[in-house]
């Protein structure tokens, strides 16, 4: 009897152990493959440049309040506070110590759109990787190469203070699994050229749904809820629905958002507020044709 | 009883009247906005060349954005963080940085209404200065609505 029983655990826990691996070996991080870069040509400095404001990089990682070309320090930027604890934005200057300096291409690259580390190490998604992963290689070729043109920095960012469970890096592959794909957001039938890089700069490195649409008790995005806002994680006050179904912005012309992202007046001339200050001075730097590509395309989604 | 009574009443005026106060405040606040945006609007319906270029009205939305920031940060009265939550805890904590701001929009029109701006393309420029001002305020210190 005893020897049943014993049995049992053993084979309870030989399946915990067979369950554990699979887990780690289903969740481990997964970098990106060398060859995927090996041939991609030269990179377009200039392309890159058009990026990095899509992205908006710098609204993070440079230093809080930093105006004109302060702004291209990467040295690491304000703590960012969320339910989860603190994240402190690193360093992703140039520099070879403190920064991206020794990163290959391919590492930056699997940072960007897998969310691993130049030590294989998981990311956590406050970096918006599961944004990130629908750039294509030749921008990321492009950021990478702008990026290597910037100041370099030796500061050094204080680590994460993130409560538990959320400081085991290990966790962060459960939740690749569940939210990291590289899936459009909305399928839109019969999508202009125009919408189409609208999408791919809103859904891409704009990364906007990373505010505008809704998380999920793990910090996932509501995906069913795309760009319909709600409320801040960061503090006090809601973020607003930017769908056509916004009682707001869902009445402005694909014109008035374009010029909302070009000049930061909405159409009652308002002005911009918050930490949309900081992108919508990004958008500013994008071309017209851009700003029209992001503006129909957020008249084309649909309706929250 | 009676006194009892007249108590509670007396309690809920005062508490009325408090919460009456405090949204009067807000909406002065709201209102203010409200006319330094119309003033916006008109230099931006020249700027854009929607409206012909005229100094009069020039003149005008410069000075109402000027006299009316310059009331402004008086409707937000020390010690009394906003009660209705509309307006951000921030404005209290940095009450000098939130004026700094209104100061300079002061500043900034007055520097301008002494120097017009002579042309649709010099009231685009003067739409810049004035909204990099708004934004900067708005940054920090509105909250996300």
């Amino acid at each position: 009897m005893a020897s049943t029983l014993t049995k049992s655990v053993l084979s309870l826990i030989g399946i915990g152990i067979v369950g554990a691996g699979a887990f780690f070996w289903i969740t481990r991080p997964q970098p990106l493959p060398e060859s995927e870069f090996a041939n991609l040509g030269p990179a377009d400095v200039t392309n890159g440049e058009t990026i990095f404001w899509a992205g908006g990089c710098e609204s993070c990682h440079a230093a809080k309040g930093a105006e004109g070309d302060a702004k291209l320090v990467l040295s690491g930027g304000a703590p960012l506070p969320t339910p989860f604890g603190t994240f402190y934005p690193p360093n992703i200057s140039p520099d070879e110590k403190a920064g991206l300096g020794h990163w290959t291409l391919t590492q930056f690259a699997s940072a960007m759109k897998r969310g691993v580390d130049d030590e294989g190490r998981h990311l956590y998604p406050s970096f918006p990787y599961a944004s990130y992963s629908r750039m294509s290689d030749t921008d990321l070729r492009d950021l990478f190469a702008y990026m290597k043109t910037l100041p370099k920095s030796d500061n050094v960012a204080p680590p994460h203070d993130l409560a538990f469970p959320f400081n085991m890096r290990f966790t962060l592959g459960g939740w690749k699994l569940l939210y990291l794909n590289d899936k459009p957001r909305v399928e839109l039938a019969n999508a202009s050229p125009e919408v189409k890089r609208g999408q791919y700069l809103v859904e891409g490195p704009g990364h906007c749904g990373e505010c505008h649409t809704p998380r999920d008790i793990l910090g996932g995005l509501k995906v069913a809820d795309w760009l319909a806002g709600g409320p801040n994680p960061e503090g006090k006050g809601t973020i607003p629905d930017i769908t056509p179904g916004s009682k707001d912005i869902g009445r402005w012309s694909a014109g008035d958002i374009a010029n909302y992202l070009e000049t930061g007046f909405t159409p009652e001339f308002d002005s911009v507020g918050g930490s949309m200050v900081a992108v919508q001075q990004n958008m500013a730097h994008l071309s017209k044709e851009d700003r029209a590509a992001i503006a129909a395309y957020l008249k084309a989604i649909p309706a929250r | 009883m009676i006194k009892r009574t007249i108590a509670a009443s007396l309690i809920c005026l005062t508490a009325a009247s408090a919460v009456f106060a405090a949204s009067e405040l807000g909406d002065k606040r709201e209102a203010d906005m409200k006319k330094i945006g119309g003033a916006t609007a008109q230099l931006a319906g020249i700027a854009k060349g929607d409206k012909p270029y005229d100094a009069a009205v020039v003149k005008t939305a410069l000075t109402t954005i000027n006299t009316t920031i310059k009331e402004f940060p008086t409707l937000f009265p020390a010690g009394k963080p906003d009660e209705d939550g509309h307006a951000s805890p921030k404005i209290w904590e940095n009450m000098a940085g939130f004026k700094g701001h209104a100061d300079e929009l002061a500043m900034v029109t007055e520097k301008l209404i002494a120097a017009p701006p002579a042309d649709q393309k010099a009231v685009g420029a003067a739409l810049g200065e004035i909204g990099k001002v708004c934004s900067a305020c708005h940054q920090d210190f509105r909250l996300k609505k």
